[in-house]
């Protein structure tokens, strides 16, 4: 399997404080990965690294089959190449309705001047309602996202994710907060999305990284202490005593 | 597939027949072409409201719509008003010079011209010299061009220079203060070319159309301010109506989550306060002529500071709540400063709204801001039954976690 993004040696510091150090991570076209880890292991900072909300000291971040530098690229640049991410906190605009959530993310030219003449076609309006019966929330269209639940704010949310067609999607803590029956939908829309595009899924229910049956870095200070089957990692010593056991 | 324009958005409708009905009515009482029950003062105060409507209307754009408080967009309406300034005031003293000059035994040479407005226009501030500045005030075409190139220009590099850096919230707001300040000061120097505190006077009168008296002229820059004001209705209704309108709202409340969607946030807010910067030109290219006068006290950072307010007591995020509220203020802010309004004795004080006027507008947007954030607009959800239902805390939805009472009436 090709590599889609193959981030090398990177290091941030805030403050003094190693948030990043030396970490180097890599994943191919059409895999799910999942990311665990202690409260302050990294593993944000690294989603923020990759989607150019934050500049590393040092290391590389390489994309795709040019082998683009993502570092030279900024948020809005590395999210049409095809890196589309979703935040801890659902945050959907919740001013407008699902409908208009989804027409946002759609993936069309991004330039003002196109934005203004955009008119709905149906081809677009079909792939939103194809979309909407995805991630159930066919029926709830015309609403104004802010109504919606927050187990429906979050399939909104990987609904836009999917709209922008990225090859990459970063997600952080897809299931938090969500009841038993809602986290089994969002595995299987993750899952899904896995067998097109690559798919990494930041997470601490070990129940929910189970379910997504997949590989498993560990991440711990900022660097991996860890990789394999979640088996495999969860019988490390290491991460027994970094982070299971606790 | 999308209904047309105006179908979607009645409200449009609404607003043009509206428009259109109070020009004509103002037309028919007027004194220049109807039954003389208007003055023609009162015609002209409310040209200039239609084009501080369509500065609010500009003002809401970009703070209401795409969360931008800029407290400069005077010093863009100023600009558009001294570039039209410029050639009213040349044109006229030069048939003035002309004139005067007709009566010397040898026909004057355009040296002589040249000079001869040069001495009437400057001779205030110590010059005689036309400043370079004033090499296409004799082409209305070219003026009419500068009224949207130089205070367009202006923002966009402005703009360009400021958002690029991320510069967001209160200290963009602080910028574009010491913008139209820094503004505001340069013309005030006798120097800047523009005649310094003395401004541009004498507008009221159009070259071409002496022989037009001022109650027809007051009527006809009405019907030209209601053109504009509803053209930039139109023009706003379309920007917000569609995906743009999607993409700056999301920009209002989410500047971070726009920008991971795909979307250059600096283009589109560079893009939105570039428009509103030249529909405020426009807007002050047809407020002037009707005042007569313009000097750079207009630009003044106060000036920007009401425009917010009248913004915020009209009813942000909604294009007819500016319009309202500008209309409404500023009329009001005329009645009780003219004068008209009686004063109230107290026995120990009596309370002259002259000075007291500006406590009451205080008072007011501070009351609107606390206890009605969607201004007078939001009396228009009364009517169309579109209020927050009172549920005391409970979920809006069904299901949990829905957005609360207190989220709904933000």
């Amino acid at each position: 399997m090709s590599t889609l993004l193959e981030v090398s040696g990177i290091s941030v510091t805030f403050d003094g404080f190693r948030a990043i150090n030396n970490l180097s991570f890599r994943i191919g076209t059409a895999e799910m990965r999942a990311i665990i880890g202690p409260n302050g292991a990294g593993k944000t900072t690294f989603m923020d690294i990759v989607t150019g909300k934050t500049r590393p000291d040092e290391g590389r971040v390489i994309w795709g089959e040019k082998s683009i530098n993502l570092l030279k690229m900024n948020e809005s640049q590395i999210a049409r190449a095809g890196i589309g991410r979703k935040f801890q906190r659902p945050t959907v605009f919740e001013d407008q309705t699902v409908l208009e959530n989804l027409v946002m993310a759609l993936k069309k030219t991004r330039t003002p001047l196109s934005v203004l003449g955009y008119r709905r076609s149906s081809d677009d309006i079909d792939r939103v309602e194809a979309l909407a019966d995805e991630i159930g929330l066919r029926a709830e269209l015309p609403r104004k996202s802010g109504e919606l639940a927050h187990g429906q704010k979050q399939w909104l949310e990987i609904g836009m994710l999917l709209a922008q067609e990225p090859r990459l999607l970063l997600v952080d803590e897809p299931a938090a907060g969500m009841s038993p029956a809602e986290r089994e939908h969002t595995t299987a829309l993750l899952v899904e999305a896995a067998k097109t595009r690559a798919v990494v899924v930041v997470e601490h229910d070990m129940e929910f990284v189970r379910r997504l049956n997949c590989k498993v870095t560990v991440f711990h200070e900022g660097s991996v202490l860890a990789e394999g089957s979640l088996d495999h990692v969860t019988a490390n010593q290491h991460v027994i005593d970094v982070y299971l056991g606790r | 597939m999308q209904k047309p324009f105006f179908i979607r958005n009645p409200s449009v409708m609404i607003f043009v027949a509206l428009l259109a009905a109070f020009t004509i009515g103002v037309t028919i009482l007027s004194q220049g072409f109807g039954i003389d029950v208007i003055s023609t003062s009162m015609v002209k105060t409310l040209g200039k409201t239609l084009c501080l409507c369509l500065i609010a209307l500009a003002m809401d754009l970009v703070w209401g719509y795409t969360g931008i408080l800029s407290l400069g967009h005077f010093a863009f309406f100023g600009l558009g008003g001294y570039m039209v300034g410029m050639w009213l005031m040349y044109e006229r003293t030069k048939a003035i010079v002309v004139n005067s000059l007709a009566e010397a035994p040898l026909p004057p040479t355009p040296n002589e011209i040249r000079e001869g407005i040069g001495t009437q226009i400057f001779g205030v501030v110590g010059g005689a010299e036309i400043p370079p500045i004033w090499v296409f005030a004799d082409s209305l075409t070219m003026q009419l061009a500068l009224v949207v190139l130089i205070p367009g220009i202006l923002a966009f590099v402005f703009g360009w220079l400021a958002f690029r850096s991320r510069v967001t919230g209160v200290y963009l707001s602080i910028l574009t203060q010491a913008m139209t300040l820094a503004l505001a000061l340069y013309l005030f120097q006798n120097d800047s070319g523009l005649r310094g505190n003395n401004g541009l006077s004498g507008l009221q009168n159009i070259p071409g159309a002496e022989g037009v008296p001022q109650s027809e002229l007051s009527v006809y820059f009405l019907w030209a301010s209601a053109l504009a004001l509803g053209l930039g209705y139109v023009l706003a209704a379309w920007i917000v109506g569609g995906k743009f309108g999607s993409v700056i709202r999301g920009i209002r409340d989410d500047e971070a989550r726009v920008r991971f969607l795909g979307y250059h946030v600096e283009s589109y807010k560079l893009f939105i306060f570039t428009v509103t910067a030249i529909i405020a030109a426009i807007a002050g290219a047809l407020y002037y002529p009707q005042a007569g006068i313009i000097n750079p006290a207009e630009m003044a950072p106060i000036a920007s500071i009401y425009l917010a307010v009248w913004v915020a007591i009209g009813g942000r995020g909604r294009l007819y709540g500016a319009v309202i509220g500008a209309g409404f203020v500023s009329l009001v802010s005329t009645w009780f400063t003219g004068g008209q309004a009686p004063d109230i004795p107290l026995g120990f004080y009596t309370v002259k709204w002259v000075d007291w006027w500006l406590v009451l507008l205080g008072l007011s947007f501070v009351l609107v801001t606390l206890f009605a954030p969607k201004g007078i607009g939001g009396l228009f959800d009364l009517i169309s039954g579109r209020i927050a239902p009172n549920r005391h805390g409970a979920d809006l939805g069904p299901g949990m976690g829905s957005l609360r009472e207190q989220e709904a009436e933000k």
